[in-house]
């Protein structure tokens, strides 16, 4: 396996885009990728775009070879792949990226993850969400997708005692992170009491423990580390990337609070880096749900099950804590955007780990964890990147 | 679902009128749905999954009350959706009926109970199956609390 990097990174603005299309987004996010990482068209082996549903969102399909048209690559005949994992799609479209190259079969590749979710009604959104669940065996009988993770939520409470404020802690502390980030959907913070009283969702989540519905995209370029010298100064290597599944109700479970896709992949990416959590610098993980960024920090390893809330309480995760989590206000206050969601991971990392994160920069980091899941967790993706 | 033929709805309902299972005769395990093949004895459950009917008790393990649904189940928020551990072993994701919003809680005994789960507004199709509602309201609630293990 060669060693691979990160060269180039690009991201648009996240929020309700009502004047930007699929196509632009996803060229506007790919172009700003390849200015930043010093290639040129040319120079482009492979293609891969993460998205979960355009045929749902937007009613197309085949966007491998779209997002290379729309880039202005069709003449270039460049092989271009859709990848689709649900909310894990961006991840996974990085990780086959990484594998191409690591492989030894590309040297240079672009990365895109995209979901214009806007251009349908919210109640299509929500329908079409949901389809990251077990439709015959979930949703059929009225789950929907916040009430499963709300159901992990109820267990986690029972079990371990954690508290519905500890839950909106992790949304103030998302919403604090992406007041600092101008690519956020929402840059505010918010307090406690308005997470707290906020209309119910799926008990005992509310609407502010849920991320929003978001127009977005991200890329990144990925390139060999032998080469990556010859486009950049500032290459960020791709130390580990793991890969797990599990089953796609949460009914199938072996445990309801345990991601064990998370676990998983986890101890791979861990493995593979040759790092322990201590570590680790900084991590953005997959908070589509306030309980899901606890049950993440517990799963990856951080620290114990069960005690994900207390590191709450604790503040570890804040922006000055020991262990920054979603420092670019994670999927709740930076957006989720389905399909670029893994690929806006990476992009924050990246960030940071060269340095220009600017107000949330994370003092000396070098080390930096990227985790993506897909439906309640039967897929997951974990990345840990380091700056050379 | 709401886009779906119907021979997606009629190729579930053994399952779903009749909590039909199966059980694998090499290691004794109870799945519901049913399963191809045992996912822990794999190659040597080949020709050994059983039919099975599930006796429909159980209890809960956890829930959530909606109150945001999609289309075909708008009339029915708030509704209590919850995975429910049966007795033969498995779990399942069911609406939990005839139970008060205010007394649901992890750990009380449930059984099944057939009925009208959604109906598609466009199509007209309603869809049948199983929910759940409390099987013994004789029970206490210091009693459910004792039945409420991990
Ligand atoms: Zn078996």
């Amino acid at each position: 396996m060669r060693d691979v990097a990160v060269i180039g990174v690009g991201l648009t603005k996240f929020g309700e885009l009502w004047d930007k299309s699929f196509r632009e987004l996803i060229s506007e996010a790919g172009s700003k990728a390849i200015f930043d990482s010093g290639i040129g068209g040319l120079e482009i082996d492979a293609m891969y775009v993460g998205s979960m549903s355009s045929g749902r969102f937007i009613g197309q399909e085949h966007i491998g070879a779209l997002v290379a048209d729309a880039s202005g690559f069709s003449h270039l005949n460049i092989p271009s792949t859709r990848v689709e994992g649900a909310c894990a799609s961006g991840g996974l479209a990085v990780r086959e990226g990484y594998l191409s190259i690591a492989s030894g079969l590309n040297d240079v590749v672009v990365v895109g993850g995209i979901e214009k979710m806007n251009d349908v009604s919210g109640t299509a959104a929500t329908e079409t969400l949901a389809m990251a669940a077990d439709q015959e065996w979930e949703a059929f009988f009225g789950a929907t997708f916040p009430s499963i993770y709300a159901m992990i939520a109820t267990r986690h409470m029972h079990e371990y005692g954690t508290t519905r404020e500890q839950l909106a802690q992790v949304a103030v502390k998302n919403h604090s992170n992406g007041a600092l980030n101008p690519f956020a959907q929402y840059q505010r913070e918010i307090k406690m009491e308005f997470v707290l009283n906020a209309p119910p969702v799926a008990y005992p989540l509310g609407l502010f423990d849920c991320s929003p519905v978001t127009d977005g995209a991200a890329a990144v370029v990925l390139c060999s580390l032998d080469k990556a010298k010859n486009f950049t100064d500032k290459p960020v290597k791709i130390i580990a990337s793991g890969q797990a599944s599990d089953s796609l109700a949460l009914h199938g479970r072996r445990d309801i609070c345990t991601l064990d896709s998370t676990v998983q992949a986890a101890k791979k990416a861990f493995k593979q880096a040759n790092v322990t959590q201590k570590d680790i610098d900084l991590a953005e993980v997959h908070d589509c749900f306030t309980i899901a960024e606890i049950c993440a920090i517990e799963d990856l390893g951080f620290m114990k099950k069960g005690e994900g809330g207390k590191a709450i309480d604790e503040n570890i995760t804040n922006l000055n804590g020991s262990l920054p989590v979603n420092t670019s206000g994670g999927l709740k206050s930076k957006g989720h955007p389905v399909g670029a969601t893994g690929v806006a991971q990476i992009v924050e990392i990246v960030t940071q780990l060269r340095g220009e994160a600017d107000k949330r920069q994370v003092k000396d980091a070098k080390i930096g964890l990227a985790h993506n899941v897909g439906g309640s967790g039967a897929t997951c993706i974990v990345h840990i990147l380091e700056g050379i | 679902m709401s886009s779906s033929g119907v021979a997606r709805f009629w190729r579930e309902i053994p399952q779903r009128y009749n909590l039909l299972g199966n059980k694998c005769n090499s290691c004794n395990k109870i799945f519901f749905p049913p399963k191809e093949s045992c996912p822990f004895c794999r190659r040597k459950s080949i020709g050994k999954m059983k039919e099975l009917k599930l006796s429909g008790k159980g209890k809960i393990i956890t829930y959530s009350i909606i109150h945001s649904a999609i289309e075909n189940f708008q009339k029915q928020i708030p509704y209590i959706i919850s995975i429910i551990k049966l007795d033969e072993g498995p779990n399942i994701t069911a609406q939990i009926v005839d139970c008060e919003i205010e007394k649901i809680k992890i750990g009380m005994k449930v059984e099944n109970t057939f009925r009208k789960i959604q109906e598609d507004g466009y199509t007209g199709a309603i869809y049948y199956g199983y929910k759940f509602r409390p099987c013994d309201s004789l029970l206490t609630e210091k009693e459910q609390c004792k039945c409420d293990t991990k």
